[in-house]
């Protein structure tokens, strides 16, 4: 059924497409962590060693890094998107299946042969670090927000730590599809940041930073060839 | 205690009263103002309830049940139309829920919309919206912000002749496309109008409320606080003294007092997720009502602030 909005989008406003209360919203999260816990160790650690394994052997594993990546955007695309968040917000229905592209673009990105990370110039080194935050800093920040920690978003489990972390990754990745494969996440992140602003919410610039800041080293990467 | 003959005539008398006037009861709150639906005279309360973003709670279990709560606590006070869209996530399936734990209750009004713009899929939505409601059938069914209202309009017109459905109308908000809406007032037999009116977003006033009157149509007015901007906005300011006089005891009332006192207006309907709320929302429709001048006091108050 083709939705309303799409013959009369312009009669429509940002807010218009807010359906739900923030209470609602990060609610969702604290139902997901509590209905996949201990699983938030599993993907964080995996978030980790991704971090290790392109530091220490960066022209190796291109293939098991890619897999990781895109089972853990197949599962969040699945299980808190499709799952949880379209049912308080229709429009995810039709967002959900690019987190299943993506993984389905990293498959091939990794099996294509070619994916290395060993970019270590100052865009990739951000990368790594936009990586770490995304892992470290975002389950730590309800408390700062004024949220229950339960309502926490960790990599694997939540899109916006798992889109900044996946970036920051991807930064110091050369080969196998990696310009294509930053699109999806970045355009979440977008998103995201836009509907946190029409909620109101004081977390809101923080997607849209890690955003700005991908785009920006990526633009430094391309003035500094 | 011995039952004397004058006791026990007192206290017939009283369940009798009980029966018949359950507003009277003693502790029960006092019944909302009725308003008369033009096309059918059927009464309505003055306020009822909105389902936008705050039925929108998916399947969390604690906030479902807090939604059935807030519709328990409106039949309690009186209310009866319940308003809701596809458009409103999972607001319909949560209502469902709702009416199953309250045991479908028989005051219940249901006011949906039709909100696709493919004519063909409109039949199909509105049985997928009635099995979310589990109801037998809509009420009230109103075509969403005007979106293919040509065939929407068609078929709501056909399921009200086949008695699939009681009333047919239309809906904006925010003052979208008023020229359309009053064109499409002008030309068909509409039971019922949606559209956003306040004490700030007043356009209204000028053509579509005495068009609504003049046509004969009811009046349900959506977004009564700005979604709640307008009752934030005013939270740090003092109600004045003589919104006393009207029986307005909160920002909240005196909004609502004033939607509903204009004389078009069938039904405001705010939405909320607090029990308290709602029964200060049913409450606005109860004791005195202002006249148009001080109709224009409040306007002019709230201006000025």
């Amino acid at each position: 059924m083709e939705p309303a909005w799409m013959s009369e989008w312009w009669t429509y406003r940002l807010e218009d497409f807010l359906l739900f209360s923030p209470r609602v919203y990060w609610r969702m999260f604290e139902l997901a962590n509590a209905a996949f816990w201990p699983l938030h160790l599993l993907t964080l650690a995996a978030g980790l060693a991704i971090v290790l394994l392109v530091l220490r052997q960066p022209r190796r594993h291109g293939l098991w890094i890619a897999l990781v990546l895109a089972a853990l955007f197949a599962f969040v695309g699945w299980s808190l998107l499709w799952s949880r968040y379209a049912a308080i917000n229709w429009a995810i229905a039709y967002v959900a299946p690019a987190f299943g592209l993506q993984a389905l673009l990293l498959v091939i990105g990794g099996a294509r042969g070619g994916l290395a990370f060993d970019r270590r110039d100052i865009a990739g080194r951000l990368g790594l670090l936009i990586a770490v935050a995304g892992l470290v800093v975002y389950p730590l920040l309800p408390p700062l927000f004024g949220r229950p920690s339960a309502s926490a978003e960790v990599f694997g489990i939540a899109p916006d730590p798992t889109a900044i972390a996946a970036l920051g990754v991807l930064l110091a990745g050369s080969g196998g599809l990696v310009p294509l494969l930053l699109a999806i996440p970045l355009l979440w992140l977008l998103l995201s940041g836009l509907t946190l602003h029409a909620m109101g919410d004081p977390q809101a610039w923080l997607p849209l930073l890690a955003a700005a800041t991908i785009l920006a080293a990526l633009t430094l990467r391309r003035i500094a060839r | 205690m011995i039952i004397t003959r004058r006791t026990f005539v007192k206290t017939a008398a009283a369940s009798g009263a009980a029966l018949v006037l359950p507003a009277a009861a003693p502790g029960a709150p006092p019944a909302p103002a009725m308003r008369a639906v033009p096309s059918s005279g059927e009464m309505l309360p003055a306020v009822g309830l909105g389902t936008w973003i705050t039925f929108n709670v998916g399947d969390d279990p604690v906030l479902r049940d807090e939604c059935a709560e807030v519709m328990a606590a409106f039949f309690a006070a009186g209310g009866r139309m319940i308003d809701s869209s596809p458009m409103y996530g999972s607001s319909q399936p949560v209502i469902g829920y709702g009416l199953e734990k309250l045991g479908r209750p028989e005051a219940l009004f249901s006011a949906e919309k039709v909100w696709t713009s493919s004519a063909a899929d409109g039949p199909a939505q509105i049985e997928q919206s009635r099995r979310f409601w589990g109801v037998p059938r809509f009420d009230l069914v109103q075509v969403h912000n005007l979106v293919a209202w040509e065939t929407h309009l068609e078929t709501l017109f056909a399921m009200k002749a086949d008695g699939r459905i009681r009333y047919v109308g239309i809906t904006t908000s925010e003052g979208r496309r008023h020229d359309l809406f009053e064109q499409i007032m002008r030309a068909h037999p509409l039971d019922f109008v949606q559209f956003t009116y306040n004490v700030v977003d007043r356009e209204a006033e000028e053509r579509l409320l005495p068009l609504a009157a003049e046509r004969g149509m009811a009046v349900i007015v959506n977004r009564p606080f700005r979604q709640g901007a307008l009752t934030r906005q005013l939270q740090g300011e003092t109600l004045p003294d003589w919104a006393a006089g009207i029986g307005a005891a909160t920002w909240a009332q005196f909004i609502l007092k004033f939607i509903v006192s204009h004389p078009a207006v069938t039904v405001a309907l705010p939405a909320t997720t607090r029990v308290d709320h709602v029964r200060e929302n049913l409450l606005a429709a109860t004791g005195p009502l202002p006249d148009a001048a001080m109709r224009e006091r409040m306007a002019a108050y709230v201006r000025d602030l």
